[in-house]
């Protein structure tokens, strides 16, 4: 992945795979590092699945046997000195508290940084495509912060989709207007 | 400043669209959106096709979705076209071929077969 901002479209299509009903994509950078966290509600998994989809030799998806989104992204955090976990509990134990959290700490002045790219994207494409489900965005840095809840646009929109293509345009225009700010 | 005001007008004039638009799409245009699609690129290609889209005019005739993996990696990013009479598996896609497929396929109904699977 040429971005971080694609290993986080990745990882938080899982969250939509699992049936999450909110998905947060929480940013937290400071001077030299970025901390990224995916929290869902989805089903969550079993201790024995959250060992092995850090095993590229495990995936839940039937066309083939190999899963990269996860071990990619814990790889692009441990590349610059930085650590990633993911944590998780599933519907059948935890039948009111089920999900699963990805987080993920990179130091920023590592030669391996991957850079951050297109977050904003990142968020329009996962909307565009899961209108359904609700999203919360937030990046914070030196003070400020860049946020989005899907939740309040859909309380103004009604019936009309996210998806619409002038919602998903006031939403890129939204986030950037934000980050000119940051 | 971008304020939730502008969106409640969005919301009003879209109301009578939406409704219109239920199930009257021609065309579906669907991008292939899990690891090997998004490592490969489908990201922008995916944004190539929601406004070109737009911006042709074609939004209340073809609709543009997302899936997971199509099972052919190695030719991400995929883009399948369905319409009336059968599918259309688009390979290695870039956001400059979507333009072209947009332009002939989606508008006029020809296929660009230099870019389909098939001619692989």
């Amino acid at each position: 992945m040429k971005e971080l901002s694609l290993n986080i479209l990745d990882i938080t299509e899982n969250s939509v795979k699992a049936g999450a009903t909110l998905t947060s994509i929480l940013l937290t950078e400071a001077d030299d590092t970025l901390e990224i966290k995916i929290v869902d509600d989805g089903c969550g998994m079993s201790e024995e699945v959250v060992k092995k989809v850090i095993d590229p030799f495990y995936t839940t998806r039937t066309t083939r046997d190999v899963g990269m989104g996860v071990p990619l992204f814990k790889l692009c955090a441990e590349q610059t000195g930085g650590s990633f976990s993911i944590v998780s509990r599933d519907k059948e134990h935890h039948p009111d508290s089920h999900g699963t959290t990805v987080s993920a700490l990179f130091f920023k002045n590592h030669i391996d940084y991957t850079p951050l790219g297109d977050i904003v994207a990142t968020i329009t494409t996962l909307i565009q495509g899961h209108p359904d489900t609700d999203f919360l965005f937030r990046h914070q840095k030196g003070g400020g912060e860049v946020t989005l809840d899907t939740r309040e646009l859909r309380e103004v929109l009604g019936d009309v989709p996210l998806s619409e293509y002038d919602v998903i345009k006031w939403i890129e225009a939204y986030l950037n207007e934000q980050y000119l700010n940051l | 400043m971008k304020s939730l005001a502008e969106l409640q007008a969005i919301r009003d004039k879209m109301k009578d669209k939406v409704v219109l638009r239920e199930g009257v799409d021609e065309r579906r245009v669907v991008v292939g959106m899990a690891t090997c699609g998004i490592s490969a690129g489908a990201r922008p290609v995916l944004n190539a096709f929601v406004e070109g889209v737009n911006a042709e005019g074609l939004a209340s005739k073809v609709s543009v979705t997302q899936t997971g993996c199509i099972g052919l990696c190695q030719y991400e990013p995929i883009v399948e076209v369905y319409e009336a009479g059968g599918k259309t598996t688009y390979v290695k896609m870039t956001a400059e071929k979507a333009k072209k497929v947009i332009d002939e396929h989606l508008k006029n109904g020809k296929v660009v077969s230099e870019y389909t699977l098939a001619d692989k």
